[in-house]
């Protein structure tokens, strides 16, 4: 048996050595444990960021501190709050769009709160506006990106609209997201029924089918690798010159570009586009309910607002917030995206799905 | 035993079992007709065919690839063979966000491929088969190599000397040796290519699907949990029966060799035929290898400006990455390292402690234990992940904000690797060698360090860098369990990955690209830590 000891008695010392070692990486696993405790938690999807000064800022004001969870993907990281009704992971989720809010609204996670400035937040974008269960915080269109260059050199007019986008002129030039696994691949589907009925949009796809579009599994691999006007589509030789994106995707293009060019490689089709409205809402069963209040109060202030758009690429849901000078000078105005009630997407949005995927990817 | 039991029950069955019984007891009472709802459904089962027939020629094909590198690597000596050896453990470690970027480089449209002869693979079940070959070829030839190169190659001699030829001899004698480590690799890279996600998902499109991939779209996307319940005992059952095959095809042949030190069998190649095989091999590494990696590279190194370390720079602070991490993303490397440190740790203690337990005892109970500890490997990431959140949210064990959550959801997956690599090896130790130890007036203690360690710690390491490289490449558990803002470098590189612009994309890149170095260094790190020659020579 010595075997057993002598490595039992080596592995745990490197276990404790290990364990210390690792940490000293600042992060304290502290469950708010009673009241009054001064860390909130908000739950987020890992596309969640913020700028350290502002959260900072939040922390000076309420003297509360925030820590951050991301939980993957929009739709995982719900689930998961609707996996563990009643014994939340944090405070506050922020992560419910107008696609994913009636599950949210009928598995009850979220305790009603109506946050001071909501007034501020125009009527046509409050989601549960009687319930107050959710706070809306930004707002993000779907809509078709297309190639400048590609364009200027076939001396052809880039496609404005749905109805374009079928036409033989753009034949085999469109690249879209699995509506099955991709959220902006659900939007412009979304988008498509919103436009033309609850059946019209199966006679739309058929056309768009028989016009060639291609369909990917995610975001990723249509924009970075078959869009031919995004960084790294050009780099994969991505022959793709229409893609859907966000309205966003142009400024953020520019940003992240050496050096920033005069003029965003890529433009806007904005009659192709569906508006999301992503929201925030107290978890039943938050630890810190009076912290999370608070919290959401903070995320519609105008501080919080402004920070928004260059870290999370939304628009702000409030009407007293100024966009950074990046978007309105590269970012498209899109003034009639289409929309759809959350209840009718929660009613209809599986048997839809079911019936694209038939359609589009047998 | 109890310490690898417990460790188990706790963070692998509880979970597991929790949302498994969640699926199955929506409201209080079993509902085991809906395994036949589900198992009735053809495109399940077109899932189903497709997951067992790609893991089962994603298998073959490695070991037709692989085996002749481990002979290779055992038996020859020439420079930089530490260097390589290394080198082709790289792609097991790297996040499949990765390998599946730099296989479409390669194989996708403008890849490489497409480029000399207008070949295009992406979409492709080539795709996938060649990208999971990239991912095990580390496998076997870690496993099987390091024990090959232990075996004593005069006893090959003798057999040939008493009229057995060339091929009869390493039948008899060689085979019969190398079986369990084959069978162990086999076995490994089976459950890895069953259990693929994101290269099915990458390289495959949306016409291939996984089970995996289902119970991740059933799970995470759905909530249906009824229907991924199904699917996850399925896996259970699929893997289950592999186990069992395994056990039987191994059972007796783990027998005690005799094990000599590496250094004494290996020797530069010699004559025609060795040095054709010799060639051969390192042109297999090269194209399918070095050519994915180097690709990586050269884009890492594709600035805005020409070629230069523009994306590396970027890399260094929070403000070029536009917010999306509140540190720089430069800091994953650490946040990586701690996390891999703790679940090598973690790995080596259960894993020590069970191989330890497993060669101590025979019988059906001990045999039943061992299938168990593979079963995570043949276990969906995203069923663990969400089985931690509804299982563990309760004091003593509310652990799913903590930090040690990840390395121990690592660790698991790390364990059946220290196990497959140790146990062959403990097992061979002669029992005799210790009791002639104690015969001559050993101490247990003196006799286990004179002649268990220096055989073991070999395996000891190489399963150390299994474990560590599994954690630093893990991407499943690490995204379903939710963390505080200090991503790993997977998770970074996904991040990355995720948003437009030139930088983000370049910077993606030159984190892998510091995933890789960081991961050859440690292992290289592992390969130069010699035993000392007091001991262990015969």
């Amino acid at each position: 048996m010595s075997t057993t000891k002598k490595i039992t008695f080596a592995a745990l010392a490197a276990t404790l050595g290990a364990g210390t070692l690792a940490g000293c990486g600042g992060e304290s696993g502290d469950n708010n444990s009673g009241t009054g405790s001064k860390t909130v938690t908000l739950v987020s999807h890992d596309s969640f960021a913020a700028t350290p000064a502002v959260l900072k800022e939040f922390t000076r004001q309420t003297g509360y501190t925030v820590k951050v969870l991301k939980s993957g993907d929009a739709v995982a990281a719900l689930n998961k709050e609707i996996l563990t009704k009643g014994s939340p992971q944090g405070d506050v989720f922020y992560g419910v769009d107008n696609t994913t809010l009636s599950r949210a609204l009928d598995n009850g996670i979220f305790t009603p709160y109506e946050a001071k400035g909501l007034d501020r937040v125009p009527d046509d974008r409050r989601l549960d506006k009687d319930g107050h269960r959710v706070t809306p915080i930004d707002t993000g269109d779907i809509c078709v990106n297309y190639d400048k260059k590609y364009f200027t050199d076939k001396k052809l007019a880039p496609p404005q609209s749905f109805e374009d986008l079928a036409r033989p002129a753009y034949r085999n030039l469109l690249v879209v997201e699995n509506a099955e696994r991709s959220s902006p691949g659900l939007g412009f589907l979304l988008g498509t029924a919103a436009k033309y009925g609850d059946e019209g949009w199966k006679d739309y796809w058929a056309k768009l089918k028989a016009n060639g579009v291609k369909v990917v599994d995610s975001w990723e691999l249509a924009y970075n690798q078959e869009f031919s006007g995004s960084a790294g589509g050009r780099k994969a030789k991505g022959d793709r010159p229409l893609v859907v994106s966000y309205a966003s995707s142009p400024p953020v293009e520019v940003l992240y570009s050496e050096p920033q060019p005069e003029e965003a490689p890529t433009g806007v089709a904005t009659g192709t586009c569906f508006r999301q409205i992503e929201a925030a809402g107290l978890l039943k069963g938050a630890k810190n309910e009076a912290g999370g209040k608070a919290l959401l109060d903070f995320l519609i202030s105008k501080k919080f607002q402004e920070d928004m758009p260059l870290n999370m690429f939304v628009n702000p849901v409030v009407d007293d917030a100024e966009l950074p000078p990046l978007f309105t000078r590269f970012g498209a105005v899109v003034d009639k995206p289409e929309t759809m009630e959350p209840k009718k997407i929660a009613d209809n949005r599986d048997q839809w799905i079911q019936s694209w995927s038939s359609l589009v990817l047998k | 035993m109890a310490v690898p039991v417990a460790f188990f029950a706790v963070f692998f069955a509880y979970p597991v079992a929790g949302i498994v019984g969640r699926g199955l007891r929506p409201d209080g009472s079993w509902r085991f007709g809906h395994i036949g709802e589900v198992l009735s459904r053809p495109d399940i089962l077109d899932i189903l065919w497709f997951t067992l027939w790609q893991a089962l020629a994603s298998t073959a094909l490695t070991l037709l690839l692989a085996l002749p590198a481990a002979y290779v690597f055992a038996r020859f000596a020439f420079p930089g063979k530490q260097l390589l050896r290394a080198v082709v453990t790289v792609p097991f470690v790297l996040p499949t966000v990765v390998v599946g970027t730099a296989f479409l480089a390669l194989l996708g449209r403008g890849g490489l491929l497409d480029e000399l002869w207008g070949i295009r693979l992406d979409t492709t079940v080539w795709a996938i088969l060649l990208a999971h070959v990239f991912f095990n070829y580390a496998v076997v030839v870690r496993t099987v190599g390091g024990l090959w190169s232990q075996l004593d190659p005069r006893q090959e001699e003798a057999a040939r000397v008493l009229g057995a030829g060339r091929f009869a001899a390493w039948r008899s004698v060689t085979l019969p040796a190398l079986t369990p480590a084959v069978a162990a690799a086999a076995l490994m890279v089976f459950l890895f290519t069953f259990t693929s996600f994101g290269i099915v998902q990458i390289l495959g499109g949306p016409a291939y699907s996984t089970v995996e991939v289902e119970i991740y779209r059933q799970t995470a996307d759905r909530l249906d949990l009824p229907t991924a319940a199904v699917l996850t005992l399925i896996q259970f059952a699929a893997v289950g029966a592999i186990l069992a095959v395994h056990a039987w095809t191994v059972r007796r042949r783990e027998s005690a060799l005799k094990l000599v030190d590496p250094a004494l069998t290996a020797h530069p190649p010699r004559g025609a035929g060795q040095w054709a095989l010799f060639a051969g091999v390192l042109s297999t590494i090269g194209l399918l290898i070095l050519a994915p990696l180097a690709v990586l590279v050269e884009r890492s190194l594709d600035g805005p400006g020409g070629h230069g370390f523009a994306f590396y720079e970027a890399l260094k602070s929070a403000e070029a990455s536009g917010g999306t991490f509140l540190v720089p993303p430069i800091e994953a490397v650490w946040s990586s390292l701690r996390y891999a440190l703790a679940a090598t740790a973690i790995a080596l203690l259960i894993g020590g402690l069970a191989a330890a337990a497993l060669t101590r005892r025979a019988g059906r109970l001990v045999r039943g234990f061992d299938a168990l500890l593979m079963l995570p490997l043949g276990v969906s990431a995203v069923t663990v992940g969400f089985g931690f959140l509804i299982t563990l949210d309760e004091p003593p064990l509310d652990l799913r904000a903590t930090w040690i959550l990840v390395p121990l959801a690592q660790a698991l997956v790390g364990v059946p690797f220290v196990v497959r690599t140790m146990l062959p090896v403990l097992r061979a130790v002669d029992v005799r060698l210790r009791e002639a130890a104690a015969v001559l007036g050993a101490s247990p203690l003196r006799a286990w360090r004179e002649v268990d360690l220096p055989l073991v710690r070999r395996a000891l390491l190489v399963a150390a860098g299994f474990a560590f490289a599994v954690s630093l490449g893990e991407f499943g558990a690490t995204v379903f369990i939710a963390r505080p803002d200090n991503p790993t470098l997977p998770v970074a590189v996904a991040r990355l990955l995720g948003r437009p612009g030139e930088l983000n994309y370049g910077q993606a890149m030159a984190l892998s690209t510091i995933l890789m170095l960081v991961c050859a260094a440690a292992l290289l790190l592992l390969e130069r830590i010699r035993p000392d020659r007091s001991a262990g020579e015969f």
